[in-house]
C-alpha cells in the first residue's frame, strides 16, 4: 500500500489526544520545530499504522515528526520533540 | 454549548439504538437515544467501541450526521467496509433496542457553527458526506441563511447517500445548491457531471476565491488531497480549506 493512503488529518487523533490531555487539542495551534510553520493540530498529517501500537503526527508543510503517541503494555508514551510550542485557548468561565 | 462540547473528559457511554435507516445498499444510519447528551458541533465525531465475548475490543471513529439542534438523539451514518472489524457489525447485525458503546463528541477543528459564517463550499466523496450533512442540517435548523454549495461525488446514483433529503432541501432553500458527480455509472439521460472532481468542476460549482468561502472537504484520502491542493492552486486561502480524510484504517 502506498504510504500516503495511510495519511489522515490530525482531526482523527482528536480522541487519543483528548484521552491524554483531557482538553480538545485539534483546534490548538502548534509550531513545527523543524520548519517553524504554525498550524492547527487538526490540519497536520496523521499517520496511523494499523499493525503498530501508535500514531504519528507530522508537519503538513515539511513532513517532520511533531508528536508520537505509543500505547504499549498499559502505558502511553507521548513524544513531543518535534513541537516548539502548542497553544490552546483558556476555557471561558462558566463552561 | 460550543465550549461545553470541547472541554470535557471523554467517557464511554451506552446509547440505545432507536432506529436503523438503510441509506444505500452499503450504508446504514444508526439512530441512537442519548439522554444527557452535552451537545456537539456539526463536523464532530464519536468513537464507537465493540467488545467481543473474549474481551477483544475494536474501536472506530464515525462522524455525527445529525445536527446539534436534535435533542438527545444522535445519528451515525456508517458505510460497510468488507474487511472492516466494526462497520459490518453496525451495518448488518445491529438491531433496534441494542445498546452501543461510544464516547464523544470529539474534535474541534473540522467543525462548523452558524456563527462562523460563510459562504460555505462543501465537497464530499462517498460517505464523506456525513459530517457535511450535519452542517447542512444545522444550517437549516438554526434558520441560518449562509449561502451554501455542495459538490458531492458518488460512484453511481444508487450510492448517493441522503439523495432524497438533499433534493428536498435544495428545492425549498434558494441558499442551498447541490451538484452531484457520478464517477462510475450514470443512469440513462443523466446530464450531470460524470467524472472525478477536477479544477474545472471546482471553479464551476464553487465560489470565487474573492468571496472567501469556508471550504470543508471530506472523503477518501486521494480525493481530499486532490481537492484541497486544487482549491489552494485556484487561489483559496489554505487556512480556510479544512479537510477530513477517511483512510483505510477505518471500518
Amino acid at each position: 500500500m502506498d504510504e500516503s493512503q495511510l495519511r489522515l488529518d490530525g482531526n482523527a487523533a482528536a480522541g487519543v489526544l483528548q484521552e491524554i490531555f483531557v482538553q480538545e487539542l485539534t483546534a490548538a495551534r502548534g509550531a513545527c520545530a523543524s520548519c517553524g510553520m504554525v498550524a492547527h493540530m487538526g490540519a497536520q498529517h496523521l499517520y496511523m499504522y494499523p499493525r503498530a501500537p501508535g500514531a504519528v503526527l507530522r508537519c503538513n508543510t515539511c513532513d517532520s515528526v511533531l508528536m508520537v503517541v505509543v500505547h504499549d503494555g498499559g502505558r502511553r508514551r507521548v513524544g513531543l520533540s518535534g513541537l516548539t510550542w502548542l497553544e490552546t485557548r483558556e476555557p471561558t468561565p462558566g463552561s | 454549548m460550543a465550549r461545553a462540547a470541547v472541554q470535557r473528559r471523554l467517557n464511554w457511554r451506552l446509547g440505545q439504538v432507536l432506529e436503523l435507516i438503510q441509506e444505500t445498499p452499503r450504508v446504514r444510519s444508526v439512530v441512537l437515544a442519548v439522554p444527557d447528551w452535552p451537545g456537539h458541533l456539526a463536523g464532530q465525531h464519536v468513537d464507537v467501541r465493540l467488545t467481543a465475548e473474549d474481551g477483544y475490543q475494536a474501536q472506530r471513529s464515525y462522524s455525527i450526521a445529525s445536527p446539534p439542534d436534535d435533542n438527545e438523539r444522535l445519528v451515525l451514518t456508517v458505510e460497510r467496509l468488507d474487511d472492516g472489524e466494526v462497520s459490518p457489525y453496525l451495518v448488518d447485525e445491529l438491531r433496534p433496542g441494542d445498546r452501543l458503546e461510544f464516547r464523544g463528541p470529539i474534535g474541534g477543528y473540522f467543525v462548523w457553527d452558524a456563527s462562523m459564517g460563510g459562504p460555505l463550499f462543501l465537497v464530499a466523496g462517498g460517505s464523506g458526506i456525513c459530517p457535511l450533512m450535519a452542517m447542512i442540517r444545522h444550517r437549516t435548523a438554526s434558520a441560518n441563511t449562509v449561502p451554501t454549495r455542495l459538490l458531492y461525488s458518488s460512484r453511481s446514483l444508487a450510492d448517493v447517500i441522503y439523495r432524497d433529503e438533499l433534493d428536498r432541501r435544495a428545492a425549498i432553500d434558494g441558499g442551498l445548491h447541490v451538484v452531484h458527480t457520478l464517477t462510475r455509472a450514470q443512469p440513462e439521460g443523466w446530464n450531470g457531471h460524470s467524472r472525478r472532481i477536477d479544477a474545472e468542476m471546482l471553479e464551476e460549482v464553487g465560489w470565487a476565491p474573492a468571496e472567501r468561502p469556508l471550504a470543508f472537504v471530506c472523503g477518501p484520502t486521494p480525493l481530499v488531497e486532490a481537492v484541497a491542493r486544487t482549491l489552494v492552486d485556484l487561489g483559496h486561502e489554505a487556512r480556510r480549506v479544512k479537510t477530513e480524510r477517511f483512510g483505510p484504517t477505518g471500518g
